[in-house]
C-alpha cells in the first residue's frame, strides 16, 4: 500500500496502531499476572494488576480521541476508514479483557486462605489457553493475518469446552462439601472471566477479518459453552 | 445466457432495482490524437444519482458531455461506439441535438444564469421549445420549476430582478430550475458545488436527493465525500478508463480495485 499524499495522515494511522500494540502488550501482561496471582495466591501481584488496569483505560481513551480526531480531520475512506473503526472496536475489546483480568486478580484476596491446589489447576489450564488466544489474535492484528485470526476465531470453542468441564468439576466439589462453596464460586467467576476473554478475542478476530476483506463474517461461530443449560442433577 | 450469469451476479445492487436510462457501449472519445475515453461501457440507472469520480484529466467530464453531445461543439473531438437514451442512440443522424439537450439537461461548475430576470431564466427553455400554451401556463411552469429547485420561497418577491444578482448558491439553484423547466429525463451536473460554500452545497445536495425521485442524475465531483453522500452508484475513472462501477455504499468502504482504493483514500496523485 503506497503512502498517503498527506504524510501527517500516515502518522495519524500509524500512531493508532502503535497505541494499540502497546495496549495489547499490556493486556497480555495483565492476564498473565492475574492468572499467576490467582493460582499462587499472590496478593501483592494481584494488587499490582488491579492498579495497572488504569493504564489500559487511559490508552483506550487516547485511542478513541485520536480516532475521532482523525475521522474529523481526514474523512477517511475505504481501508483507512476500516482501519480506524477497527482500532476503536479492538481497543474496546482489549479494555474489557483488562477489566476481566483485573476482576480475576481481585478474587485472589478472597481465596488466598486455603485453596487446595487441585481446585486451581483447571483454571490455570484455562488461563494458559486464553493467553495463547490473546497473543495469537494480537499477532494476527499486527500482521494483518486473516488465517491466524480465523484460527483464533474457531479455536474459541476449545476454551468453551474447558470452561464446561471446570464448571462441572467445581459444581461437584460444592456438592461434596458445602464449605467449598465460597471458594468454588470465586473460581467459577474466574473461569467465567477467562471464557469471556475468549469471546473478546473472537470479536477481535472478526474485526481483523473485516479490516482485511471489508466484509463481516456471516457464518455463526462454533460455540461450546453449554453451562447456561446445566443443573446440579446432571453432574455426577 | 449461462455465460452471462456470473457478470449479472456482480452487477451493482442499484441496477437490479432500477431501469436502465442510459447505456454506453464501447465508447471511445478522441481530442485529435489524444485518446480521452477508452472502450467505456456502462449502464446508468433511472431515478438515482450516479457519481463519476477520478483525478483531473481522467475523462469523467468528457464522458459526461458525451451524454448530451456537448462535445459536438469541440473541433476535432471524435466519438466511436454508442450512447443510448432509453434504448435509442443519441448519435443517430436523425437526432435533433437541441431536442436531445432538452431531454438531457446540464448544470455546470460555475453558475451561469442568463443576464436576464429570474423569471426569464426559467421561462426561456419552455418558450423556445414551445412547451406551454399561454402566459398563465408559462408562469405556472416557472413557479413549479423554481419550487422544485427549492428557490421559489427565496425569490418569489423579485422574480423580475436579474438572475445574476443572486448569491452563488441561489444562482446554481436557478440553473437547476432552468434545466428542470424543459421536463428533462436526465440531469447532468459537472461539479455543481465546487464554487459554493458549505451551506449552499448542503442545499444543492438536499435538492439532488429530492430530484432523484423523478430524474436520472449524473454528477461529476471532485469531492469524494459528496459522491458518498449524494449518489447510489459510483463510477471511478482513471486515465480514460472506467476502472470500477459499484454501489456507492460499497465503493467507499470496500472498493474492489486497488486503483480505486488508492484514489479514494488519498494515496496517489
Amino acid at each position: 500500500m503506497p503512502d498517503h499524499i498527506v504524510k501527517a495522515y500516515d502518522q495519524d494511522i500509524s500512531s493508532l496502531k502503535t497505541m494499540l500494540a502497546q495496549m495489547g502488550g499490556l493486556a497480555e501482561d495483565q492476564l498473565e499476572n492475574a492468572i499467576l496471582a490467582l493460582s499462587k495466591r499472590d496478593v501483592a501481584l494481584a494488587d499490582q494488576v488491579i492498579k495497572r488496569d488504569e493504564k489500559l483505560d487511559e490508552i483506550e481513551r487516547e485511542i478513541e480521541e485520536k480516532a475521532i480526531l482523525t475521522i474529523a480531520k481526514r474523512q477517511p475512506m475505504a481501508l483507512d476508514l476500516r482501519e480506524i473503526m477497527v482500532a476503536i472496536r479492538v481497543s474496546s475489546d482489549i479494555e474489557r479483557i483488562g477489566d476481566l483480568a483485573k476482576n480475576t486478580a481481585k478474587r485472589t484476596h478472597a481465596i488466598s486462605e486455603s485453596l487446595p491446589r487441585r481446585l486451581s489447576t483447571g483454571l490455570a489450564r484455562m488461563g494458559v489457553m486464553a493467553q495463547a488466544q490473546l497473543k495469537d489474535v494480537l499477532d494476527a492484528y499486527a500482521r494483518k493475518d486473516d488465517t491466524l485470526a480465523m484460527r483464533v476465531w474457531r479455536s474459541d470453542e476449545d476454551l468453551d469446552a474447558l470452561y464446561n468441564s471446570i464448571f462441572r468439576e467445581l459444581l461437584t466439589y460444592m456438592m461434596e462439601d458445602p464449605r467449598n462453596i465460597s471458594l468454588c464460586t470465586h473460581l467459577l467467576f474466574g473461569a467465567k472471566n477467562l471464557e469471556r476473554i475468549g469471546d473478546h478475542t473472537t470479536n477481535i478476530a472478526e474485526n481483523i477479518h473485516y479490516l482485511i476483506h471489508g466484509k463481516t463474517i456471516t457464518e455463526g461461530r462454533p460455540k461450546k459453552d453449554v453451562t447456561a443449560m446445566m443443573n446440579p442433577s446432571e453432574v455426577d | 445466457m449461462d455465460q452471462l450469469s456470473p457478470q449479472v451476479a456482480e452487477l451493482p445492487r442499484i441496477m437490479s432495482e432500477r431501469t436502465i436510462r442510459i447505456s454506453a457501449e464501447d465508447v471511445n472519445i478522441y481530442y485529435g490524437e489524444k485518446h480521452a475515453i477508452k472502450n467505456l461501457s456502462v449502464n446508468i440507472p433511472d431515478k438515482a444519482v450516479s457519481a463519476f469520480i477520478g483525478p483531473s484529466g481522467c475523462g469523467k467530464s468528457t464522458f459526461l458531455r458525451a451524454i448530451n453531445r456537448m462535445n459536438d461543439t469541440i473541433p476535432n473531438c471524435r466519438l466511436t461506439g454508442d450512447v443510448k437514451l432509453d434504448g435509442k442512440s443519441i448519435y443517430d443522424k436523425d437526432v435533433d441535438v437541441v431536442q436531445l439537450r432538452s431531454h438531457v439537461g446540464m448544470v455546470f461548475q460555475k453558475p451561469n444564469p442568463f443576464p436576464k430576470s429570474i423569471f426569464e431564466n426559467v421561462a426561456y427553455g419552455p418558450r423556445i421549445h414551445g412547451l406551454t400554451k399561454n402566459k398563465t401556463d408559462l408562469e405556472g411552469m416557472v413557479v413549479a420549476s423554481l419550487k422544485k429547485a427549492g428557490l421559489f420561497e427565496e425569490v418569489k418577491d423579485r422574480l423580475h430582478q436579474s438572475g445574476t444578482g443572486l448569491s452563488g448558491g441561489q444562482q446554481q439553484r436557478l440553473c437547476i430550475a432552468r434545466a428542470i423547466a424543459v421536463n428533462p429525463e436526465v440531469i447532468l451536473m459537472d461539479e455543481p458545488c465546487s464554487a459554493l460554500d458549505p451551506i449552499a452545497t448542503a442545499r444543492i445536495e438536499e435538492l439532488i436527493d429530492e430530484l432523484r425521485q423523478n430524474y436520472c442524475i449524473i454528477i461529476v465531483t471532485h469531492s469524494m465525500q459528496q459522491a458518498a453522500r449524494v449518489s447510489q452508484l459510483t463510477a471511478f475513472f482513471h486515465l480514460g478508463i472506467l476502472v470500477e462501477t459499484g454501489d456507492t455504499d460499497e465503493m467507499f468502504t470496500s472498493p474492489k480495485d486497488k486503483r480505486t482504493q488508492d484514489y479514494i483514500t488519498g494515496r496517489f496523485g
